[in-house]
């Protein structure tokens, strides 16, 4: 059944479902490119991209809670625990 | 736009395992394991989504108004903040055998014994 | 197995896979026509019962609690794991803090870095502080308020230098910190069975606002805790990364 809700805030369900497609083909985009590049700086950097990336699709889908999860996680902490590990391999390996 | 969001999922999914099925370096096959979690958050937020909802917050909105499934949500919060967590954990792991072998190729860590 | 038979037996495994998957997916209602009774059922009792505004977070740590004691065990596990993983080995020398602080010879970071650093560690914080407290009325709660907290003290060494991040974080204080939170979450189980309740029922008084702040009855209490616990695991985490990259050594002292 679908609802048709007027809010302050709502906006046509046309321009929702472009605004979700749009980011869904981003956010494979994102994904295929994570896995492509081989070297590891340049990936964690894409990694970051693309949790943002995510974050956006997940507010395009009502979820305001998993969004900032996603954007503190994914765009910030993850990226700099891969970089202390990367930081103490190279520094290892000279 | 159906099942659009599903073929996105399979999609993700399918790239992160052949990332992990095809690494040469230990960094960057747990960075593939971090795509294929990210996959199963999209399908469980696209399972719970209402056509014209709003998102499920009543502070300023009446209660009856149609939102979206919270449970899910729930369910993809917590996922999130504790996988991180996780996934440190295989990184100290890398550093280790980093540190005992001297190579992060799988391949060879493979072959290695002791 | 050579890595090109390898890839093309993953492609053929991969399309049947990916078939299965699809044929399975497509049974699912289609995107935005949920069925099921569950979402709609909360959505319109969870304000009545519990006074708080933010569904998901009653579901979090009233409606499913025993989940997210789990899931917070899991974190807490991860921490001691990696303090554990990463101790120091049997040929290895651990300098102290202030020893490899007057011999670095890196490059000085640059100003902009360590000013913009200062300048957003006290409202990075405040954020956290307020994303924990406030999990019954907005999209907020323990573990996002918990993570943004963490990066405070990453803000910190990176406007500083390490033994500033080691001064306001000792290993000591973040552990008996973390243990707070995780144990202070089971207390108030544990609490509610000695009156006679359910494991972690709701057993605070509920507040007549639905939404302000001291409503909501052990939502707000477990929300707090838990953002203690999150920000003390990933500080935890963090450190330990920092000290093997700047402190432990190869080779016998």
């Amino acid at each position: 059944m679908t609802l048709a809700v007027v809010t302050p805030y709502t906006v046509p369900v046309d321009l929702m479902d472009a605004l979700q497609v749009t980011i869904l083909i981003l956010v494979a985009a994102g994904a295929t490119a994570v896995v492509l590049i081989r070297e590891r700086v340049r990936q964690v950097l894409t990694l970051s991209v693309y949790g943002v990336l995510l974050a956006v699709l997940f507010l395009a889908f009502q979820a305001p809670d998993v969004t900032l999860s996603e954007l503190t996680v994914g765009a910030v902490a993850l990226p700099i625990i891969l970089l202390l590990t990367l930081a103490k391999i190279r520094k290892r390996e000279e | 736009m159906q099942y659009f969001p599903f073929v996105v999922v399979v999609w993700i999914l399918g790239v992160g395992l052949y990332g992990i099925v095809t690494s040469r370096d230990l960094i960057h096959l747990i960075m593939c394991l971090i795509v294929v979690q990210s996959s199963t958050y999209v399908l469980l937020l696209g399972v719970g989504y209402v056509t014209g909802a709003v998102a499920p917050y009543f502070y300023d909105v009446p209660v009856h108004t149609p939102a979206v499934d919270p449970v899910v949500q729930a369910l993809a919060l917590t996922d999130v903040v504790v996988e991180a967590a996780v996934t440190a954990l295989l990184l100290s792991f890398a550093i280790q055998a980093h540190k005992r072998f001297g190579t992060l190729d799988p391949a060879e860590l493979a072959s290695l014994k002791g | 197995m050579t890595p090109t038979q390898r890839r093309w037996i993953f492609l053929a495994a991969a399309v049947g896979l990916a078939a299965f998957y699809l044929w399975g997916l497509s049974g699912l209602p289609g995107f935005g026509n949920y069925p099921g009774p569950y979402g709609f059922i909360i959505n319109r009792i969870a304000v009545g019962q519990t006074n708080a505004t933010g569904v998901v977070s009653t579901i979090n740590f009233d409606y499913r609690g025993f989940d997210t004691v789990g899931e917070e065990f899991i974190l807490f596990a991860a921490a001691a794991g990696v303090a554990t993983v990463l101790r120091r080995l049997r040929g290895e020398r651990e300098r102290s803090a202030t020893d490899e602080a007057a011999d670095r010879d890196l490059p000085t970071t640059s100003s902009a870095v360590r000013m913009v650093a200062l300048l957003f560690t006290g409202p990075v914080v405040v954020m956290g502080w307020w994303l924990a407290s406030h999990a019954q009325t907005n999209p907020s709660g323990g573990f996002q308020g918990g993570v943004v907290l963490a990066t405070a003290f990453v803000l910190i060494y990176l406007s500083g230098e390490f033994l500033v991040f080691k001064r306001f974080s000792p290993v000591a204080l973040t552990e008996v910190v973390e243990a707070v939170g995780a144990g202070g979450f089971a207390a108030i189980g544990v609490s509610a069975v000695a009156m006679g309740l359910p494991y972690l029922k709701n057993f605070l008084p509920l507040g007549t606002v639905p939404g302000a702040v001291s409503s909501s009855g052990t939502i707000a209490l477990i929300s707090f805790f838990v953002g203690l616990e999150v920000a003390a695991a990933f500080i935890l985490i963090i450190g330990e990364l920092l000290d093997q990259t700047l402190l432990i050594r190869q080779g016998a002292n």
